[in-house]
Parts: C-alpha cells; structure tokens; sequence
C-alpha cells in the first residue's frame, strides 16, 4: 500500500509537471509569433470561469470540451453548445463580447438594439466542475454509507476507514463541542460543506481533465457556501441569540431607539460572519492556484527578458516551487475545508447556544 | 473587477447541486456512517464490560473454588484429626482392656501355677512318704532277718523313744 502510494503520488506530480508546462509552452509559443507573452492574461484565463472547458493545447491546436450554454431573454430560453459561438460565431443573436463592459461574457441586442447580458445559467466549466465532483462524491460516502449495511460491527479498512476518520474526527472535534445541544441536527449540514469543500478543493489541484477548475476561488461559489451558512445561523437562531442582537447586555444608552450603536454593530457582525467565510476560502484557494501559475509564468517571462538559457534555470526552481506550492495546497484544501467548517458550527453554535457563551467560542475564532 | 463579482448562473449551478448533495447526504450517507460508528463503538464498549464481568465472574469463580478446597482441606485435617484422635482412643482402650486382660490371665495363671505347685508338692512329699515307707520297709525287713539284730533294732527304738523321756 506505501509503495502503491509513493507510485501514485509522483505519477501525479508529473502530471502536474506537465500540465502546468504545457499549455504555457503553446501561448509562449503564440507569443513568440504574435504578441508578448501576457502573464495576466495567462492567469486569469486559468483561474477564472469560462464556458468551454479547456484541457490542452498542442501545438496550434486546442483540444476543449464545448460545454452547455443557457441563456434567457426577451425571447425566451436557449440551450446550445459552446462550440457554436467559437471563434466569435454567432449564434442566434448571442455572441461572445470581446469588450467590456461584458468582455469574455455572452451578450446578446435587444429590440432596442442595445448590447444586453441575457440571463445567464450556462453550464459553464465550474459548473460541470462542481457536478463532476459532486457525483463523485456522493458515490464515495454511498458506498462507504452501504458498506455500514452490509457489514455492521466490523471495522471500515483501507480508503472507507479513512473518510470515517474524517468524518468522526469532524462530527466529534468541531461540530458537537461547537454546537453542544442539537448537534445531531447540524451535522449532516456541516459535514456536507466540508466534503463538498474539501473534495472541491482538491479537484481543483488534480490538472487532469476532471479537475483543476478553479471552483472554490470562485466567489460565487464561496458565496453560496456563505449564505448556507448564514441562513442556519439566522434562521436557527433561538430566542436568546436576536435578544442578543437587538437587546445586547450593556448600558442602556448604547442601545436606545435614539441612538442603536449596538444594535447596529451586531447587525454588522451577522452580516461579516458570512463575509469573512466566503472570503476566506475564496482568497485562499485562489491565492494557491496564482501562485502556482505565477512561478510557471516566470519562466516565459525570463525566457522574454532573457532568453532561453535564464528560462531554463528558472524552470528548474519554478518547477520546484511549484511542486511544493501544490503540496502545500492540498495542506490548504484541508485546512480551508475544516477552517469553514469549524466557523460554521460555531457561528450556529453561537445562535443556539442558551447561555452566554460568546467569550468562550470568539477565542477560537481567530 | 470578475473576480470579486459573483455570476449569477455559477451561484445557481453551485446552489443546486450542493442542496441536492446535501440532501442525498443527509438522508443517506451521514445517518448511515454515524449510525455504524456508534453501534460499533457500543459493541466494543458492551463487549469490553462483557469481557470485564466475565473476568470478573471468573475471578469470583476462582476465588470461591479457592475456598471450597481450602474448606474441604480444613475439613480433611479435621477429619483425620478426628480419627487420629478416635484411632488413639480405640488403640488405648484395646491396650488397657489387654493389659486388664493379661494380668488377669496372669493372675488365673499364677493363682493356677500356685494350686499346681502345691498339688505337685503335696503328691511328692506323698510319693517320698511312700517311698520312704517303701525304703524303710525293705530296709527294715532285710536287717531284721536276724533274731539278734530284730531285738536291737527294737532296743534301740525303745532307747530312742526313751531318750526323749528321760
């Protein structure tokens, strides 16, 4: 089984190795040809979303699954391939906009002839990112789940001990101190945002095919995770948390109808709660996929400044580099996952809690 | 900038396959897992008290077969005390009733001896009264053959019966 292991984990980090190089390699190739190599440009095409799915360049030649494009506007729904609006096709009415204000986004005119964005749910790469992982994942805890039935009282080996390690480890260190009276309600809930992020999060490191979508530094993503939690919190919030917010234990005059200095500063903290989580994992998971495409960005950089020999010498550290990087982004994904859900309970834990307990579970906050 | 804005059709294809995740999840892998660990946790728990009651049960088994044998040997030293103690008493008895015994045989003996030894006294001094007489007679018929030697023998009867009367 180690040796197994040790097989597997270099021949993904040679994938990665290669992953990283090539696709750089063909725009360094580009821009050799056209224009200067645009580290920007680079960066921001990996890690932001985009509606085909793009898996490698060979040479010229990209090789990209067309994804589904969803869109509604005056005139209704539409459903059609990516591949219709490549190379600036048209199709319908619906383009690619090449400028901003919606640059890199579908547009379409409307009967006035003006540029619109239509309403846009298209299946885009983050999109089949998280529904790839998402199906992966729930066949995992299934089967881990079915093995409980068949097998009860004997204990799980391998990869299902290994989830029910996390998992217990989860469920008894974070969520039932965090939320010590109706954790067993909670826990479903928060376990699911941490597998979901978790394996999101390390489907963003693999560069092969399925993954390496930037899904959880995306915002929109984290956003959701964000308002999940902060609909538990409020909406299971008991009597004593509102008191707390609208009629907190301080001197009166902090928290009159004339001047609610109080009042106000909870309200903001219900609201930055969320905040600092979509933040967080956002910021995070994102910073980790930059600077893995920074250090590989450097080495066309230097090959622009100082030719193929400096690139060579560079390659070899920023190869390094990146190795560890994504190393170290796997500690990350987990740490990011716990981190989120760890703040969660609390944050819910706080709003059942029915004693004064928010000195206590503010210091583990930080 | 697009990086901080979130996109609405990214937020509704995160928000349902999340939910439907979370559903199926919550219905089917997290009771399932959670339930699995606990039931097992309780097994290990009930069978480590069930080994400890059993270990328990079997020191007390120990304990008290220790003590039946320590019992039954008390009573074996008892009962062997208690026949060391009648062995004694019935060998004593013997030897006493014995001892009576021989000394009464001895006694019917000796007494026996006694009548024997004086039966057997008397029948000798008999048998040398007799013989005597025999001895005397023969000897008395042979020395008086003669005339002159039977009027000695007379004499010197007669001067034998007078002697003491003079």
């Amino acid at each position: 089984m180690p040796s197994y292991f040790k097989r597997f984990s270099l021949l993904l980090l040679t994938f990665i190795f290669i992953m990283n190089i090539s696709p750089l390699r063909a725009s360094g190739g580009e821009a050799e040809k056209e224009k200067p190599f645009d580290i920007k440009e680079m960066i921001f095409s990996h890690v932001l979303d985009s509606y085909e799915w793009h898996i490698l360049t060979i040479g010229e030649k990209h090789i990209s699954i067309p994804l589904l494009m969803i869109v509604k506007d005056e005139r209704g729904w539409h459903a059609f391939s990516t591949k219709k609006l490549a190379h600036g096709h048209e199709h319908n009415g619906f383009y690619i906009s090449q400028t901003d204000p919606y640059k890199g986004k579908i547009v379409t005119k409307n009967a006035a002839g003006e540029i619109i964005r239509p309403l846009d749910l298209s299946l885009t790469k983050n999109a089949a990112s998280i529904l790839v992982a998402s199906i992966i994942l729930i066949v995992i805890l299934l089967s881990i789940a079915s093995q409980y039935k068949k097998n009860p009282l004997r204990s799980m080996k391998g990869f299902a001990g290994a989830i029910e390690q996390l998992t217990m480890s989860v469920h008894n260190d974070i969520i039932k101190p965090s939320i010590p009276n109706d954790y067993k309600r909670f826990a479903p809930y928060l376990l699911t945002v941490f597998y979901f992020i978790f394996f999101n999060n390390l489907f963003g490191l693999i560069p092969l095919f399925p993954g390496g979508a930037n899904v959880t530094g995306n915002i929109a993503v984290t956003f959701v995770l964000a308002m999940l939690t902060f609909v538990a919190t409020n909406f299971f919030g008991n009597k004593e948390y509102w008191k707390e917010i609208f009629w907190p234990d301080v001197p009166v005059f902090l928290k009159t109808p004339v001047f609610p200095l109080m009042q106000l500063i909870e309200f903001i903290g219900i609201l930055t709660k969320p905040f600092a989580l979509m933040i967080r994992l956002f910021a995070n998971m994102l910073a980790g996929h930059m600077i893995v495409l920074v250090l590989m960005g450097l080495i066309f950089i230097f090959a622009a400044m100082l030719g193929v020999g400096a690139a060579a010498g560079v390659s070899v550290v920023s190869v390094a580099f990146s190795i560890f990087m994504v190393l170290l982004d796997v500690l990350v994904s987990f740490i990011q996952a716990y981190v989120f859900t760890m703040l969660s309970s609390i944050f819910i834990g706080m709003a059942r809690a029915e004693h004064h307990t928010h000195k206590v579970h503010e210091s583990t906050e930080h | 900038m697009e990086l901080f804005t979130p996109e609405v059709g990214l937020i509704f294809w995160m928000l349902i396959p999340f939910l439907v995740v979370f559903f199926i999840l919550a219905k089917f892998a997290w009771p399932a897992i959670l339930k699995g660990v606990n039931a097992r946790n309780k097994y290990i728990d009930d069978s480590l008290l069930a080994a400890k009651q059993a270990r328990d049960e079997l020191a007390r088994v120990k304990a008290d077969g220790q003590a039946i044998v320590e019992e039954a040997r008390k009573e074996q030293s008892r009962i062997l005390a208690e026949a060391a103690k009648s062995r004694d008493l019935i060998v004593n008895g013997a030897k006493d009733k014995a001892t009576e015994e021989a000394s009464k045989i001895m006694e019917n003996a000796r007494e026996q001896i006694a009548l024997e030894k004086e039966d057997a006294i008397r029948q000798i001094r008999r048998e040398v009264a007799t013989l005597s007489v025999e001895i005397s007679e023969k000897v008395l018929r042979k020395n008086l053959e003669k005339k002159n030697e039977q009027m000695d023998m007379i004499d010197r009867l007669l001067d034998e019966f007078n002697i003491p009367k003079s």
